[in-house]
């Protein structure tokens, strides 16, 4: 790892001066991205300023209707949230199912929509359920957020502060992991919201997370997994890698997205 | 350099460190409490795991100046030297839970927040889905989860949270 300069702002003001101040500068939460990749010596900021001891950013909370997620909150947190497990049960689900209990003991919910990792677990809820990304400046479309893997919207100088979830009326998301990383080889969120159904895929893109239009249209005539049947997923623009071709991939969106059909109605 | 001041074991503990310095080498190198082990240094294994305010988290994964203000526990914090080993110790020792023992301390680790978060009855399935994050090269793991399964109810009789 190479040489930085730990900061560690107590206020949201303070951590967004001091991005300003310092080029080279990252923000830290969990780090459990980050550590990793410094320790490699393929991020090397200059300063690191850690967002960790700024109170009230993990909060968890309903508002106007919204759920509205803290950028600190850790995985293990949103996963045990009686008020995730009522309002979004899915998104509960999703974030207990991130890496091991260690990892979700200090990822946080920010630290994974910042980066974009397009094996990620929440950038598939965010898209799905059209969440809103709030910054220390602006209110971010999750559908213009994600810019390609590890690219966003985001400014240099733009901290996430809060993910607002609307509520879906049906939710579910199915991953089929990579046995060792326990990253999405393929994540699937299907969700039926107010007005809209939405379907969005992790882990399987060359450019990171998508929404899939055709299975959408398709549940939106008819909320069911049958619907999805004969539907069939181009292989073009997915990764193929040691882990799996893209033909594979294109086979497992497929049949999670159908699973996810039906684990939303509730049927197992 | 930065200044931390934090508990380990017990014990109020400050040192002026380089903030590169990871959890587990500040452990290791600075308080010589070499019962946390680094094996694969890359938050997969599972032997560096200490408990953060009680959380079990991958200490090889976490700078030590991330710990300031907290409270981090660590094997040697559960029974004093001489002292009885704790439960879940225990449990490992009578249901040979381990062979070489390099992963040990970090399955102890994990096998003592599994139980505060899960209770102390514990089946298979859950035992064996809550070490995804600690990896044994030796045991096979059957004997690993026999002894967290003891071990769970050992600490609900002595009472131990």
């Amino acid at each position: 790892m190479y040489e930085f300069k730990y900061h560690r702002p107590e206020t949201l003001q303070q951590a967004v001066d001091l991005l300003v101040a310092n080029e080279d500068a990252m923000l830290i939460a969990g780090g459990h991205t980050l550590v990793p990749v410094m320790k490699q010596r393929l991020a090397s900021p200059a300063h690191l300023i850690d967002l960790s001891h700024i109170e009230g950013l993990d909060s968890i909370e309903m508002r106007d209707g919204l759920l509205a997620i803290g950028a600190t909150a850790k995985h293990a947190d949103v996963a045990g949230s009686p008020i995730v497990c009522e309002a979004i049960p899915a998104l509960a689900e999703l974030a207990g199912m991130i890496g091991d209990p260690a990892v979700r003991h200090k990822g946080t919910i920010g630290g994974s929509l910042a980066n974009n990792d397009p094996t990620a677990d929440y950038p598939a809820a965010c898209l799905a359920l059209d969440a809103t990304i709030v910054t220390n400046k602006r209110r971010l479309e999750s559908d213009g957020y994600f810019q390609g893997m590890f690219s966003t919207a985001l400014e240099a100088d733009e901290i996430i502060t809060q993910v607002m979830f609307p509520l879906p009326k049906k939710a579910a998301y199915q991953k089929f992991r990579n046995q060792a990383s326990r990253y999405a080889l393929v994540g699937v969120f299907v969700a039926g919201l107010a007005s809209d159904v939405r379907v969005a895929v992790t882990g399987a893109g060359a450019d990171g997370v998508f929404r899939l239009t055709t299975f959408e249209e398709a549940l939106k005539k008819s909320f069911t997994s049958k619907s999805l049947e004969g539907l069939s997923v181009l292989s073009d623009g997915l990764n193929s890698d040691l882990h799996g071709s893209a033909e594979h991939r294109a086979h497992l969106i497929g049949v999670l997205a159908r699973r996810a059909v039906d684990s939303a109605n509730g049927k197992t | 350099m930065a200044k931390i001041s934090l508990i380990v074991n017990g014990k109020p503990t400050t040192a002026d460190i380089d903030p590169r310095t990871l959890l587990v080498n500040f452990l290791r190198e600075n308080l010589r409490l070499t019962g946390t082990h680094i094996g694969c240094d890359t938050s997969q294994c599972g032997a560096c795991i200490v408990h953060l305010d009680g959380k079990a988290v991958k200490s090889c994964t976490m700078l030590a100046v991330m710990a300031d203000g907290h409270e981090i526990e660590t094997i040697e914090g559960l029974a004093a030297d001489g002292a009885p080993l704790h439960p879940m110790q225990e449990a490992f020792r009578e249901h040979h839970g381990l062979q070489c023992g390099f992963c040990t301390p970090g399955m102890i680790m994990t096998a003592i927040d599994m139980v505060r978060r899960k209770g102390y009855d514990l089946d298979e399935c859950t035992i064996r889905e809550e070490l995804e994050g600690n990896l044994c090269r030796c045991t096979g793991y059957q004997n690993i989860v026999a002894s967290i399964a003891a071990g769970a109810t050992a600490m609900a009789k002595s009472r131990i949270a």
